[in-house]
């Protein structure tokens, strides 16, 4: 039999693959991949690594001239601060809300966007129609929100028609109540298109057939998006489900930051923004390390309990 | 063969339209209306609102932006700033992408978990900030390129891309004796110009809408990128900050500042607009890749 090697032949073989000589020539033949990995190894352990490494300032009365090392370490005490603060309710219930209303209403409107889509029987009106409702994901968010600040200025064209309406401007940007409304609404306009690409894919994958056959038995077109459509797309809603909630305390930073108004501050304060406010604009570095530590760790927390969650709700398949 | 339709599900199908035309509505009502009003003398913008007719229209909005210092600089810069990341970018993505594809890299599963955890765990903004600090790249240009470089979820795009390019080429060239180095470069780049051509746009389109890392490394105004001068102009109505001092001038002061916010949009969306049309499916491809996985 070919495949038969002598006892001792297959002695130096092993010999030399515990040797060092097959690291050498392992490295001699895959070296370059290495090389090509380099850079970005490099800058992840840099720039993403060393901060975590960074992040123990949270745990330290952190001076600039003592370093990150040399500052004294004083526990939890920054944690302890924040956690009892005057402002940690609003901050913290604010973060919350605007995620989780965020979540729950920006959820299923790519999915509707999508079923509505896949009804278009011909495929340049679907295109054209797509073509416009992708447009604003490219818009930046200083436009986004300097749009805002233009359309609901008191003299701006919606208060034209509130002014019509009711003889009064409604300030909009200055009211807290109003805040989570314009967040999550605008939010939706511009990326409720863009994130229905997905689903119309999985879509276009049906085969028509069942669609037809279905239809032969009598179901009619709700019946037929509920037990062919929607299971086609159930796989997909769970993952952008879990990334989504995930996300859930890493809000963007932008938008709120930019949308924030002196007086709409009660409701746009969150913790990113606090964050930001009290380490860069105030130097209290090691406090607002730890305010974004807490926030993270949440972060993580919520992740890995929807993914439970959701694996169980849906026959064992989550992100992981 | 079609699927029959019932009288009832003809209903919803012509609903569904009506719908479907209002969404489009919703999206492109205010992008019109911002782009209309770009070209209307202001007065009559403020008092009458939009109007069609010749007589009221102006190119005063767009002569003040075109001939703001700040403006044309910022424009410069985010051209730079974001022409030079997508280079950056896209080459580690590429090339870590390419390595990690291949089954021959032991520790791959490390390094994958390497950067995948980062996407949900990180040592946040002030310890990233004194780490930026620390390394002298304040008010310099690397701040905005280097720090965000690397794109964990790119590297995902393009590892799946390479798992998709067919053994048997990098094989026949193995036998010829080809170097590891002399495949990448003449028979997998050249392949991956598709991959290439989606991650830039995604990495020009993402750094010129950027303002965060800008505005907390870049003190220095002369460094600012657009979005960060379109922020003076649009949420912190400063049209031209130092420019005009005495009383009189304010209310003209206030009527440009309010004239330039529509042509500032239109101006710094142009590149992104015109693109936009053209790329529509690559930036779709972008999506589908990564759904892949």
């Amino acid at each position: 039999m070919e495949n038969t090697v002598e006892p001792s032949q297959q002695d130096a073989v092993l010999r030399r693959r515990n040797s060092t000589g097959r690291w050498i020539e392992f490295i001699k033949k895959n070296y370059f991949l290495y090389v090509l990995l380099a850079p970005a190894l490099l800058l992840t352990i840099i720039f993403k690594y060393v901060p975590m490494y960074g992040a123990i300032i949270a745990f330290k009365d952190f001076s600039p001239i003592k370093g990150i090392l040399g500052s004294e370490w004083v526990g939890l005490k920054h944690f302890e601060k924040f956690l009892s603060s005057p402002n940690f309710d609003v901050i913290f219930m604010n973060t919350l809300k605007l995620s989780f209303f965020g979540l729950i209403f920006s959820f299923p409107v790519p999915i509707l966007l999508a079923l509505m889509l896949n009804q278009l029987r011909k495929a340049a009106v679907k295109k054209n129609i797509q073509l416009f409702l992708y447009a604003p994901n490219f818009i930046s968010v200083v436009v986004i929100v300097g749009m805002l600040f233009i359309f609901l200025s008191p003299t701006g064209p919606i208060n034209q028609l509130v002014i019509w309406l009711t003889g009064k401007p409604v300030m909009f940007m200055s009211q807290p109540e109003y805040f989570r409304f314009i967040y999550i609404l605008s939010d939706i306009w511009q990326s409720a298109g863009w994130a229905s690409i997905i689903y119309v894919a999985a879509l276009a994958n049906v085969d028509p057939e069942l669609h037809n056959a279905a239809s032969l038995d009598g179901a009619n077109l709700l019946q037929r998006i509920r037990n062919i459509d929607l299971p086609t797309i159930k796989p997909i809603m769970a993952i952008v489900f879990i990334l989504a909630a995930g996300g859930i305390m890493s809000i963007g930073f932008e938008k709120a930051y930019l949308m924030q108004t002196s007086m709409n501050l009660p409701a746009s304060e969150i913790i990113a923004t606090y964050v930001y406010k009290v380490g860069l604009q105030s130097g209290d570095y090691a406090y607002s390390a730890a305010v974004g530590l807490f926030n993270s760790i949440i972060n993580v927390i919520l992740l890995v309990t929807v993914n439970f969650i959701v694996k169980k709700l849906n026959e064992g398949e989550g992100l992981y | 063969m079609a699927v029959k339709h019932s009288r009832f599900d003809r209903f919803l199908l012509t609903l569904n339209a009506i719908f479907l035309i209002l969404a489009v509505l919703v999206v492109v009502v205010p992008l019109v209306y911002i782009v209309v009003a770009s070209f209307m003398d202001p007065t009559v913008l403020l008092n009458q609102g939009l109007s069609f007719r010749v007589s009221d229209w102006s190119l005063e909005g767009y002569q003040k932006i075109l001939s703001n210092p700040a403006m044309l600089r910022g424009f410069a810069n985010s051209v730079l700033y974001s022409t030079a990341f997508a280079f950056v970018t896209v080459s580690i993505s590429i090339c870590a992408g390419y390595a990690l594809s291949e089954n021959r890299l032991a520790g791959r599963h490390i390094f994958m978990t390497l950067f995948v955890f980062t996407m949900f765990f990180g040592g946040g903004l002030i310890p990233t900030y004194l780490l930026v600090r620390e390394l002298g790249m304040l008010n310099t240009v690397w701040a905005v390129i280097i720090p965000g470089a690397v794109n964990v979820w790119n590297i995902i795009l393009s590892r799946t891309f390479f798992k998709g390019v067919p053994n048997e080429l990098k094989e026949a060239a193995n036998v010829d004796g080809a170097s590891d180095m002399k495949i990448f470069f003449q028979i997998v780049l050249p392949l991956s110009k598709p991959i290439v051509f989606v991650l830039a746009l995604y990495a020009f389109v993402g750094q010129w809408n950027a303002f965060f890392d800008a505005m907390i490394y870049l003190e220095d105004s002369k460094l600012h990128p657009l979005q960060l001068v379109l922020r003076s102009i649009l949420i912190q109505n400063q049209a031209a900050p130092g420019m005009i001092h005495d009383q009189l001038a304010m209310n003209e002061l206030k009527r440009l500042s309010e004239m330039i916010k529509y042509s500032a949009i239109v101006i710094s969306s142009l590149p992104l607009l015109v693109m936009y049309p053209f790329f529509q499916k690559y930036f779709e491809k972008g999506v589908m890749v990564g759904s892949l996985k």
